[in-house]
């Protein structure tokens, strides 16, 4: 599914922009990664995208037609787990399907897989509170994929885990984005997680939010945790952090 | 900058902390230091025996006139008496049937109301102005309304539990209804849940447990409400039984009967609380 924004802007005050002309395309099944200081209106964007927040100006289209609302094909996945906490993680994965419809035993099958693929089989009668951080992303993740979404929006899905759980996560998203083949659009403020995962780095300016650099990672498909000790990982990852740093002090400048 | 960093290591020397201030030795300890489970048992032990204790030591060293303070022991026998003849049951019957008509009534109005208000900014907007100012009109005030409108009989007794209730329970629920985390609605939706499935499938469970608290203050305020009630015009109850001994300056019987409302409340407030543990495993 293809996404376009186009001269996409968004002011919660009048006179106040917190995006500002947004011009972007992203192809099926990329996985770009969106950097950028604190405030620079990241969750905004996917916001946007998801269909929770509507445009002041320009218009979000996938493939051709506008966004208007929040929809199944785009899956969400916050960075604290928002799971419902009185259903078991089963039960979490499932209630995408529920809404959609699907009959009891296709919606075991399809949640037992799901279950699998992000390593939680074990747990699927348990109730999310039992879960350790990384456990709750995972059925988090596991939940916004049951739909088949054909864009997946992670807004800082990994940074309340610790370093260790947040490899393995790295490791899993990565996996599920080649098993699956969907989109994804995933904001975070960690600039070594953003070169290791995406195809694409999207650096945000601040105040107002723009695209202030894209940049394609030119590393391959398969990636594995030594590779961020390459020469050419490092070399990306010190660019991005010097244009995030930047962005940052042009703020502090105006400010 | 410099200069502030450099007073500010200055400051930082032992000897020169703070003027008149911690010696060494002195212990600091967070407000809500826990006591040991003993200690805490002890502890509710003496806020249920220290109270009677006094009582009973009271009356025994006869300072105070029987009649304005009777002794454990006959307002047990009163109890006993009131028990055997019966007219206890019948105005625990009567009691109990009013709050149990009058709450569910109070539920039944304050439940939808609430959780509409706390889901529908709109509904908000529409009823919290004329709630919040209702909620002062103390209930008790009106009585002689309620007697002119419906008479003596239970209409008016069931319509001033329901009137006690009703606005303070609405407010609570609608409160409790409004604290499901945004990112959990929002993340709904993605699932293509739609509103009517967000309110039922989403919002009621996950505020469920908080409404059983706010039914659970309030089935205290309902249960007063009836003995208010029953003081004021009734043939039955254990209100009216309290007005029936006070012309007789049975006193051991209002002490007896005091205790029984007691008792009840307490059953009521703690049934609803092991609902609200049975409901709110989740929460733990
Ligand atoms: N619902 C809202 N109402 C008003 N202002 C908002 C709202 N959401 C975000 N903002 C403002 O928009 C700016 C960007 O926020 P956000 O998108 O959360 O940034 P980021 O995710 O990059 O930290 C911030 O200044 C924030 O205060
Ligand atoms: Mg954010």
């Amino acid at each position: 599914m293809t996404l376009r924004l186009e001269g996409v802007g968004k002011e919660f005050e009048p006179g106040v922009p917190v995006l500002a002309d947004l011009d972007l395309t992203i192809a099926p099944g990329e996985f770009v990664c969106v950097v950028g200081a604190s405030g620079s209106g990241k969750s905004t964007l996917l916001s946007m995208v998801a269909g929770l927040t509507s445009p002041t100006s320009g218009r979000v289209l996938l493939d051709g037609r506008e966004v208007t609302g929040p929809g199944p094909e785009r899956g969400l996945v916050f960075q604290t787990a928002s799971l419902y906490p009185w259903r078991s993680v089963a039960r979490n994965v499932a209630f995408g399907l529920e809404s959609l419809g699907v009959p009891r035993e296709r919606r075991e099958e399809h949640v037992g897989r799901l279950l699998t693929e992000v390593g939680l089989a074990p747990f699927a009668s348990a109730l999310p509170g039992r879960l350790s951080g990384g456990q709750q992303q995972r059925v988090a993740i596991a939940r916004a994929l049951a739909c088949s979404p054909r864009v997946l929006l992670l807004d800082e899905p990994f940074g309340a885990l610790d370093v260790q759980t947040k490899e393995d996560m790295q490791l899993l998203i990565r996996q599920v984005w080649q098993d699956v083949a969907t989109t994804v659009i995933m904001v975070t403020h960690d600039v070594e997680e953003a070169v290791f995962l995406g195809q694409r780095v999207l650096v945000l300016s601040c105040d107002p939010g723009r695209i202030a650099r894209d940049l394609t990672v030119g590393l391959p498909t398969a990636r594995s945790l030594e590779d961020k000790r390459s020469p050419a990982f490092l070399a990306l990852r010190a660019e991005v952090e010097d244009l995030v740093r930047a962005e940052h002090r042009a703020h502090q400048a105006r400010v | 900058m410099t200069g502030r960093t450099a007073a500010a290591e200055a400051g930082a020397a032992p000897e020169a902390a703070a003027p008149g201030g911690s010696r060494p030795g002195r212990r600091i300890r967070p407000l809500n230091s826990a006591v040991p489970a003993r200690v805490a048992w002890a502890l509710r032990a003496l806020s249920v025996a220290g109270p009677v204790t006094a009582w009973w030591a009271l009356s025994a060293s006869g300072l105070v006139d029987p009649t304005f303070l009777p002794s454990p022991a006959a307002v047990w026998a009163a109890g006993t008496d009131m028990a055997a003849s019966g007219s206890l049951w019948t105005d625990l019957g009567a009691s109990l049937g009013r709050i149990g008509l009058g709450f569910l009534l109070a539920v039944l109005i304050s439940v939808p109301l609430g959780f509409t208000m706390g889901a529908l900014p709109w509904a908000q907007a529409l009823l919290e102005p004329v709630i919040g100012l209702l909620r002062y009109l103390p209930a008790s005030a009106f009585i002689p309304l309620l007697i002119i409108w419906l008479g003596i009989g239970e209409a008016s007794k069931v319509a001033l539990l329901v009137l006690g209730v009703v606005f303070f329970n609405t407010l609570m629920t609608a409160d409790v209804v409004r604290q499901v985390p945004r990112r959990l609605l929002e993340v709904s939706a993605t699932l293509g849940a739609g509103r009517v499935r967000v309110a039922s499938r989403v919002v009621f469970p996950y505020a469920l447990p908080g409404m059983i608290d706010a039914m659970r203050v309030n089935a205290a305020a309902a249960w007063n409400f009836v003995v208010v009630a029953e003081l004021i015009a009734a043939t039955s109850g254990l209100g009216y039984r309290i007005t029936r001994a006070q012309r007789f300056l049975q006193t051991d019987r209002i002490f007896a009967i005091l205790v029984v409302i007691g008792l009840i409340g307490l059953t009521i407030d703690i049934t609803l609380r092991l609902v609200r543990a049975r409901v709110g495993r989740w929460a733990a």
